[in-house]
């Protein structure tokens, strides 16, 4: 779906994005993670053709960006840097206007378009107050309706749930989950880990321009190899485990042991009480500290 | 694209305060002029006034007179600067770009909804002015004068039919427009340039005064010609019996030399631009 192959953008001095190389497949749910200032937005902004390379190739949809962006574009609903609208009109002539705008707004379909979109973003009860007027919440799921004016094949998001509370969040994602099962591919960057976790199949991490990790979220959070287990017996077990036993926090004890499900087998056998057993996986945020981490230490010994 | 344009253009407020501020000048003159009966004396004071006195359905071509040296290049401007930057401040230049709305379209759309604009704010001066002189002048023709009520006279003192008034007043509307069209261009083009919609404004702005201040200047005698205000007042030969057209034709000329230049320049400009906003 999305290609680039080293990727640069230099604003006079300072490099934005460095030798990026992003990889999103068809039916991807892409989470691009990093701090602000990391350089998202600007290569959201070179996949759409609004921001021009320095170096670099993209491909979008297997064409060439930005030399055949305007055939790619109508495929492809977005959000960059939170919704821009005519703080003046109301938010469904704001749509009526976006739709006219571009290939494929024609006139006789648009209230259809317009309506249909304003419900998948649960908008659909709005009024005709302006949208300087609305709350942040609303203004970004407004802006997410135009992304969906198009029905289009990918999704690209800048901070999609930036300004909605814990509810709202919640439903945006159930809104780009079934948008994700019926066949769109959803790329979208944030800076909340959580976020990320929640949502996504596949992970990249940005740091200093750079993409420092990209990986599927599965393949990020393999086992460690450890148990962590919660028991009222936890001398009987390290008694019984010997020398495997990790660490020790009150009843919680961290096991080195490949197969969760044989430990828990063997310990009930041997009739220890087991409030909670489960295998440990590192921690999204583990896997990217880490990456982070190394990162800026590459970019400190590289700057002059 | 032009449609939408166009919509915007018409939903906006804004555009109905500057047509209204635009028509309220002449009206406040006319007011002035009717309470008091002193005509400027020869030479001074706006264009037509005198004759404005003798007969009310000359007052369209004396408003323009009035608003065009500064209140409508300063709403072209302000409109023109704001055409590019204030869409990337307001951050929907993004959204329109990918639509996608080529760059190009999008640049002829705003071009074309100016023009509109343009025509716009005449069409409303010419009428509440009109309606301002019929009220306050009456269309009757002087004490001493011999034409019938639906004519008027031109500045050579030579009588002009209504028909030839009204392509008098066509060719004014059109020579105004690409007058107008020149500040347009250097507002459009600087407005490509910064992300300020103020800033553009301002920019064309100042170029149009210091065009203004050297078209006054002999030292700057060596420039003049080609000062894009030099010719702005041109059309008044319209009303002169036969019309004079040396002025008329290098005005035309000169400002359609900045149109190409400017808009060739805001063009190239914003193909390569870094939309970051």
């Amino acid at each position: 779906m999305i290609i680039t192959r080293d990727l640069t953008k230099r604003y006079g001095h300072t490099t934005a994005v460095r030798e990026v190389g992003l990889e999103v497949r068809e039916g991807d749910r892409y989470g691009l993670l990093g701090p602000n200032g990391s350089g998202k937005t600007t290569l959201i902004r070179m996949l759409l053709g609004l921001v021009f390379a320095t170096r670099g190739e993209i491909e979008v949809l297997g064409l060439p960006v930005p030399r055949r962006v305007r055939e790619v574009l109508p495929q492809v609903g977005a959000l960059v840097e939170g919704p821009g609208m005519y703080p003046h009109l109301p938010g469904r002539t704001n749509l009526n206007l976006f739709d006219a705008a571009g290939p494929g707004g024609g006139r006789r379909d648009r209230r259809r378009r317009v309506d249909q979109a304003l419900e998948r973003v649960g908008l659909a009860g709005i009024d005709r107050r302006p949208v300087r007027a609305y709350s942040l919440g609303m203004r970004q799921r407004l802006g997410l309706a135009a992304a969906l004016l198009r029905t289009p094949r990918l999704l690209i998001l800048d901070e999609p749930t930036n300004g909605l509370d814990p509810r709202g969040i919640r439903e945006i994602r159930d809104l780009l989950t079934e948008l994700n099962r019926e066949g769109t591919t959803v790329l979208l960057s944030s800076h909340l880990l959580t976020e990320i976790e929640a949502f996504c199949s596949r992970v990249g991490v940005m740091d200093s321009g750079r993409l420092v990790l990209q990986d599927d979220l599965a393949a990020l959070r393999a086992p460690t190899g450890r148990v962590v287990l919660h028991t009222p017996d936890a001398d009987r077990v390290i008694a019984l485990l010997d020398g495997r036993v990790e660490a020790r926090d009150g009843d919680r004890l961290t096991v080195r042991h490949q197969a969760p499900d044989d430990l828990n087998a063997e310990l009930v056998g041997a009739g220890v009480r087991i409030v909670e057993l489960a295998g440990e996986r590192r921690s999204l945020e583990q896997v990217v500290l880490e990456a982070t981490t190394t990162s800026s230490d590459r970019v400190e010994g590289a700057t002059p | 694209m032009i449609g939408v344009e166009l919509a915007k253009l018409f939903r906006r407020p804004r555009t109905y305060v500057i047509a209204a501020l635009l028509c309220a000048l002449p009206f406040i003159v006319a007011v002035f002029l009717a309470t008091t009966r002193i005509p400027p004396p020869p030479g001074q004071g706006g264009a037509f006034l005198s004759a404005v006195l003798s007969n009310g359905a000359l007052y369209p071509a004396a408003a323009m007179a009035l608003v065009l040296p500064v209140l409508l290049p300063v709403s072209v401007a302000v409109l023109a600067g704001d055409a590019v930057a204030g869409e990337a401040s307001a951050g929907t230049l993004r959204y329109l770009l990918i639509r996608p709305v080529g760059r190009t379209r999008l640049l002829v759309a705003k071009l074309v909804s100016l023009v509109v604009f343009v025509l716009f704010a005449i069409a409303t001066v010419l009428v509440t002015s009109y309606l301002t002189g019929l009220l306050l002048f009456g269309a009757e023709p002087d004490s001493t004068g011999v034409t019938l009520p639906a004519d008027v006279t031109s500045l050579s003192g030579v009588t002009i039919t209504p028909a030839g008034l009204a392509w008098r007043l066509l060719a004014t509307v059109a020579y105004i427009t690409v007058s107008m069209l020149g500040v347009a261009a250097i507002a459009l083009f600087l407005s490509t340039v910064t992300d300020s919609a103020l800033g553009a404004a301002m920019g064309a702005l100042a170029a149009l005064v210091v065009s203004q201040v050297l078209v006054t200047l002999d030292a700057a005698a060596a420039v003049r010609p080609y000062l894009p205000t030099r010719y702005w007042l041109a059309w008044i030969d319209f009303f002169r019996e036969p019309v004079l057209w040396r002025d008329i034709e290098r005005g035309a000329a000169l400002q359609l030399v900045y149109l190409v230049v400017l808009l060739g320049a805001a063009w190239a400009n914003f193909m390569t631009k870094d939309v970051t906003n």
